[in-house]
């Protein structure tokens, strides 16, 4: 089952720092939450297909046409880190 | 000319006949929304001067003879996580702060082009997480309860239900729903909520949630104003390929219909444990008082599979969903500082409430290897058997009846005592259509101690018609307006 080290190192996975109180609140209630979901244990899937979707979808494929996207100047409206026409991010190496 | 207390389908004919100043009338309406804001929180954003400009130009094109356009001149409110262009648009969370994108999701680009005005961003609890409006993200004020301040409105498009209540000029929200956040809050403040079927209506630019489940549709004061905004949002979009084949489909003609004898199943796991009594009572006193209604006891068996079958599947979409917020391209930015690593998490506490935290966290586990079948895998299959369980009650019903929400609008204090789980399983009657991606529709039917009771009309994929059928039928017999 869920517990501490999980949390915390799921919150790492995902890019998240939290307290130890949040940890500590966290595994209790993913426990009462997976506890509670554990009646799905109960149904027998075996030969069930899974549905990714409510209905059926198809892949639909346009003709390979050039049109116009978002411009530049629009992408980089919403951000403070732009340098000379790009996104600039934080350090990688 | 008054504006007040105008139907949307008299305040459009008027607006047609050139009987009102759309200025005036939006300056009034405007002034209104501020008043009810500032103690019920309906709205995180009111676009008063792009609305007014919008107010002026369709001015000037009815001048020069040009009233086309389905929503001529009538205010509509957009939940926050719906892209408007040059309008804030957060999805009630910090973390996208300062974001206002630069284009327009395509159900706002539709209600422009047929002329409605829109008139600012509704609140939400963060993301669409929650079902009470409470989870709102930081910094947000959680809307109230328009018949009782110290209630829910529901969630999590509260502040839609909210405003289209409280409201007494024309008006129409476009609202959205995982996984009832459409049915839930109109139930609670006495709205009609309608969620189509999954791939109805293009959901370019909705900020999303969970994609196999999200859904935008309309919430209103009746039943016409929500088949008339369906009429407008509905159709096939290049941009989103999971939009369905259709034609242009006028929602509002089958409002006339009079369907001589409707089947209409009664799912008793919707009447049993976790309902509140009276609300049960209610709810087939209503169906059994209107003529022509046929109705009988019917079972869905995987109804108690519902919630935990919901709550997996959306959290593992919103964990991989959420991963794009990283303060890089759009919304709260911090100086850059440290490697990605750090900038990233900095960025994500910071600007991530405690449900959205808690919902990353366990999705992302559902999903990780050696948990993955157990969980994700499992819950997609058993949404399988939930979908084959409508599909089979629907080849002898043509609907089936059952209460929204299980409980009367609860007081904020009583939330604060549930344990998670217990405000998770009060979704019980709204998760299972929504995951099974079926339209249904919330009307309110009566009440209980002054608070409204709302009633839940699902019908098989595609047949929004038979919904709206049934619930303009009882709309109609019910008096509730009209």
């Amino acid at each position: 089952m869920i517990n501490k080290e999980i949390v915390r190192h799921v919150a790492e996975l995902a890019r998240l720092k939290l307290s130890e109180e949040e940890i500590e609140k966290y595994s209790e209630q993913f426990e009462h939450i997976l506890e509670a979901f554990k009646i799905l244990d109960e149904v027998d899937t075996e030969d069930v297909e899974p549905s990714f979707h409510p209905l059926e979808i198809k892949n639909v494929f346009r003709e390979d046409e050039v049109e116009s996207g978002l411009s530049q100047e629009k992408a980089l409206l919403n951000t403070k880190h732009k340098e000379k026409g790009y996104f600039k991010g934080p350090r990688i190496v | 000319m008054k504006y007040k207390e105008l139907s949307v389908k008299e305040f459009l004919d008027e607006v047609k006949e050139g009987n009102i100043d759309l200025e005036d009338f939006i300056s009034e309406v405007i002034e209104e929304i501020k008043r009810i804001n500032e103690s019920f929180n309906y709205f995180v954003y009111i676009s008063e001067e792009q609305a007014i400009a919008q107010a002026e130009n369709i001015k000037k094109r009815i001048k020069k003879g040009e009233n086309g356009g389905r929503l001529l001149g009538l205010p509509i409110s957009v939940k926050d996580c719906i892209c408007c262009e040059g309008i804030p648009s957060r999805a009630g969370s910090k973390i996208l702060e300062g974001y206002i994108p630069p284009f327009d999701s395509t159900a706002v680009r539709k209600i422009k082009e047929e002329g409605g005005i829109i008139i600012g961003k509704t609140s939400q609890d963060e993301f669409g997480f929650g079902s009470f409006c409470t989870n709102v993200g930081i910094g947000f004020k959680i809307p109230k309860n328009p018949f009782d301040p110290e209630r829910s409105t529901g969630g999590s498009s509260g502040g839609a239900a909210g405003i289209t209540a409280s409201l007494n000029y024309p008006h129409i929200a476009l609202a959205e729903s995982t996984g009832g956040s459409i049915s839930c809050p109109a139930s609670f403040c006495g709205c009609v909520g309608l969620t189509p079927t999954y791939g109805r209506v293009s959901r370019y630019g909705l900020i999303d949630f969970a994609n196999s489940l999200d859904k935008i549709g309309p919430i209103g004061k009746r039943v016409y104003d929500c088949a008339l905004l369906l009429s407008v949002i509905a159709g096939e979009d290049n941009m989103d390929q999971t939009t369905i084949k259709q034609g242009e489909e006028d929602y509002t003609k089958y409002l006339k219909e009079e369907k001589d004898e409707v089947k209409i199943g009664i799912p008793k796991e919707y009447f049993g444990e976790g309902v509140d009594e009276r609300i049960s009572k209610l709810i087939l006193n209503v169906v059994g008082s209107v003529e022509g209604m046929e109705y009988e006891e019917c079972s869905l068996p995987y109804t108690k599979y519902g919630v935990p079958t919901y709550y997996l599947i959306a959290l593992s979409e919103a964990s991989t969903n959420l991963a794009k917020f990283c303060g890089m391209r759009y919304g709260l930015h911090l100086p850059l500082k440290g490697d990605f690593n750090e900038y990233f998490s900095n960025v994500r506490s910071e600007g991530l409430g405690d449900e959205a935290k808690r919902r990353i966290i366990l999705g992302t586990f559902a999903r990780m290897k050696g948990y993955r079948d157990r969980y994700y895998i499992k819950a997609m299959k058993i949404r399988t058997m939930i979908i084959n369980d409508f599909k089979k009650a629907f080849k002898k019903y043509d609907v089936l009846i059952t209460p929204t929400m299980p409980i009367l609008p609860p007081k904020f204090d009583e939330l604060s005592k549930l344990e998670l789980i217990q405000m998770y399983m009060l979704d019980l009657c709204t998760n299972p259509p929504n995951v099974a991606g079926i339209p249904h529709i919330s009307i309110p039917c009566g009440k209980i101690e002054g608070l409204p009771i709302g009633m839940q009309i699902m019908a098989d994929h595609m047949e929004e018609r038979k919904v709206l059928v049934v619930a303009r039928k009882f709309e109609k017999e019910l008096n509730l307006s009209g």
